[in-house]
């Protein structure tokens, strides 16, 4: 027998992506590994590389909110919703309030979808043969019909207008919504019990990838992976917007900021955005649906800029827009929080298993859209 | 060996080879159909009257892909490969009967043929992993050799205990046996540990770390298509079946039920019984696919070798004593669930001693503001 000191070892190199079943998308990581153990991990990003930053200065605003659809493509109305917030702050609009309520109300179900998303996408990663994963796709698909009620389509709806929305809720949607709600209270319940206690579930996710609330601040981390360090940092009610000033909710937060806490968290934020998407439904006015501009799309900020942020699925999605006046921006800078989230990566891998690294992507939520924009 | 002989070893061979075949196809049928109800879809439903043809599609696809051999690969050991893992999977057939009439050659040292050439596959799933020259391959055939060879040691010590007990390494003698009470009922952890063993042994959720379908996107099997990729996947879908198989053999007491005394009702009879009790134990596997996640490398070696192992000799030595000193029936039954009771005392202490739910904590929103 040779003593494990005296056996010369390598370091093995596994490029994991970007065509690899648990990335995400096309996300490459190369780890270095020991044996099983991860020494070193390097994301690679860029491969759904499209240039939105830079087709936003030739577009017009209306045909940017497409654009926008496409950034964070399984949150759709959120992305819209900060470029539009941004557009109006410049031109100093007043929106009128069934619209905002609406887009309150959209937002926050696509956070339910969103989640839901993660939900099946995490259970898979973590080995569950697709069960979670059709948990959380039954959930969205019932989502996702309300929506294309709504909008007309299942997932790039464009429909939030400068000013407003495109336009009114179709008939009966209260009634709809409102059914649409029991369900998924429901459908989360059955998601919770399925993974969350599960002892294996435990095993894998409790301690694992932890990273505590400073880190993750210096890191700039945001959104539910913040929140699951348990730094109280929510733009919902740091900078309030629309009409998030109106509702009682709950903010979870987690405290050893593991996978565990983030999928908890995720959980958690499900159940709130259905209280929230409840007392919208709730308080929401008869009124008109968009200010006169949105209706004609003449949309020309004055010579200026303004930055906008809003609470997204995945974290704080900021638009810095910059307008000379004309009917296209001068500059959009966009901040995804995909992308910060996942600057922490390597932080949380290095030192965990190879399994690990496929399960804190996965609490990740990265969406590749909108890392590489 | 008259030619009568011969005859009947190759239409015997025959008709288990068609039989295996058939549970297999079958097999992956349930599974897709079970599985599917659990995630609430109909799983197949096109190829024939509730898509019962899609293994049959399947299979056909199979045979026309073609069979790609990566560049740099190992030709000979990477052709090899399938057939050392699938030739076990067969050859045990061999020795596990069906019913009291119903086998190919019942063996003397039954169970120790299967369980020695189950082992076997290990060195074609290496091979298969060194072969392919592939990082995924060569790390999943790792996995593969310590999470195999790790957890044959619970499993043989499990099935020590049944064997100790019944007097005889012979299935059929274990089988007879078990006609006043099923070793379930003496054994009840040897059962558990041989099961979880077991399905560790086949390489299923949630030891399904060598293929680690998210991980490493099946593992030793990454580089295999065609023909020879369905080998892989035969081996397993009948190793699952005799792992099913074994488990009725060894605790659920094979095929006893009730039966006509004697005729060929009798063996229908048994036939059926012993089809029931393997599936349930099968939809049993499937439901834990379906529902479990997966372990990891480390935790599925400290569970085999911290907990299995353990639990395997404890049981052991507590059959050994109630065998020695001959004491009645009960105690062994007692002693056996005391265990049980034990451990499972102690997995709920450590349980409560890991759950996170304290440390979360909500803050409430009031009108947009943190009220605490």
């Amino acid at each position: 027998m040779v003593a494990e000191a005296d056996l010369q070892t390598v370091d093995m190199l596994l490029n994991m992506g970007p065509q690899h079943p648990s990335t995400h998308g096309v996300f490459r990581i190369v780890l270095t590994i020991d044996g099983e153990r991860i020494v070193d991990a390097e994301p690679h990003i860029g491969y759904l590389h499209r240039g939105t930053e830079k087709l936003c200065e030739r577009e017009n605003y209306r045909q940017i909110i497409t654009l926008f659809d496409r950034l964070d493509y399984v949150a759709n109305f959120n992305n819209e919703l900060v470029f539009v917030m941004a557009a109006e702050k410049l031109m100093g609009l007043e929106v009128p309030e069934r619209a905002q309520f609406i887009r309150v109300i959209l937002a926050e179900l696509n956070r339910i979808s969103s989640h839901m998303l993660f939900y099946g996408a995490f259970g898979t990663d973590i080995g569950v043969l697709a069960t979670p994963f059709m948990y959380g796709f039954r959930e969205r698909e019932r989502i996702q019909q309300l929506f294309e009620a709504v909008t007309g389509a299942r997932m790039m709806h464009s429909y939030f207008r400068v000013g407003g929305v495109a336009d009114d809720l179709p008939d009966g949607f209260t009634a709809h919504t409102r059914a649409l709600l029991d369900e998924l209270k429901r459908g989360v319940q059955e998601c919770d019990r399925l993974l969350t206690y599960n002892e294996i579930f435990l095993e894998r996710t409790v301690n694992v990838g932890a990273i505590t609330g400073e880190e993750a601040i210096d890191f700039g981390v945001s959104g539910p992976v913040l929140r699951a360090s348990g730094v109280p940092m929510d733009v919902r009610v740091a900078e309030p917007y629309l009409v998030y000033d109106r509702f009682d909710y709950e903010i979870p937060l987690g405290k050893n900021g593991d996978c565990w806490d983030r999928f908890w968290v995720r959980i958690e934020e499900m159940r709130q955005s259905i209280a929230i998407v409840e007392q919208a439904l709730a308080m929401m006015p008869e009124g008109p649906f968009q200010a006169p501009v949105a209706k004609f799309g003449f949309v020309r900020p004055p010579r200026g800029d303004t930055y906008a942020r809003a609470e997204n699925p995945r974290g704080d999605f900021g638009v810095y827009l910059v307008s000379q006046g004309e009917n296209t921006p001068y500059r959009v800078k966009i901040r995804g929080p995909s992308f910060c989230n996942l600057m922490a990566l390597k932080r949380m891998t290095v030192g965990h298993y190879i399994a690990d690294a496929v399960v804190i992507l996965g609490s990740l939520d990265i969406v590749l859209g909108e890392v590489d924009r | 060996m008259t030619w009568a002989d011969v005859g009947w070893l190759v239409l015997s061979v025959g008709l288990f080879l068609g039989f295996i075949s058939f549970v297999v196809l079958f097999l992956t049928y349930a599974e897709r159909k079970f599985i599917g109800r659990i995630q609430q879809r109909l799983g197949p439903m096109r190829t024939g009257p509730f898509g019962l043809l899609q293994p049959v599609a399947d299979a056909i696809k199979l045979l026309s892909k073609e069979d790609l051999v990566p560049g740099r690969a190992d030709r000979f050991l990477f052709w090899i490969a399938p057939l050392i893992v699938f030739v076990p999977a067969i050859v045990i057939w061999v020795s596990i009967p069906f019913t009291r009439d119903i086998v190919i050659e019942n063996l003397e040292l039954g169970i120790f043929f299967v369980l020695a050439v189950m082992g076997l596959s290990i060195a074609g799933i290496l091979m298969a992993g060194w072969s392919s020259f592939n990082k995924y391959a060569m790390l999943g055939a790792v996995r593969a050799a310590a999470q195999l060879i790790s957890y044959e040691l619970p499993l043989l010590v499990a099935v020590l205990g049944v064997v100790m007990i019944a007097g005889s390494l012979d299935l059929q003698v274990i089988v007879a046996e078990q006609n006043t009470v099923w070793y379930i009922v003496l054994q009840p952890v040897a059962f558990l540990l041989f099961f979880t063993a077991g399905l560790a042994e086949v390489g299923r959720t949630p030891f399904d770390i060598p293929m680690a379908e998210s991980e490493l996107i099946g593992g030793p099997f990454v580089e295999y298509s065609g023909m020879h990729w369905s080998m892989f996947f035969m081996a397993e879908y009948a190793n699952t079946f005799a792992i099913a198989v074994l488990t009725t053999l060894l605790f659920l007491g094979g095929w006893r039920g009730p039966a006509p005394a004697t005729g060929w009702g009798q063996d229908v009879m048994m036939a059926f019984w012993f089809l029931t009790k393997a599936s349930a134990v099968i939809l049993v596997i499937f439901w834990i696919r379906a529902t479990i996640p997966r372990l990891r490398i480390d935790q599925l070696m400290s569970l085999a070798w911290k907990v299995l192992l353990p639990l395997a000799f404890a049981n052991l030595v507590m059959t050994a004593f109630y065998l020695f000193y001959g004491w009645p029936d009960w105690s062994i039954v007692l002693l056996s669930l005391g265990l049980l009771m034990a451990t499972v005392y102690g997995y709920y202490v450590r349980r409560r001693s890991r759950l996170p739910r304290p440390v979360t904590v909500k803050l409430r929103v009031r009108q947009g503001r943190i009220v605490g």
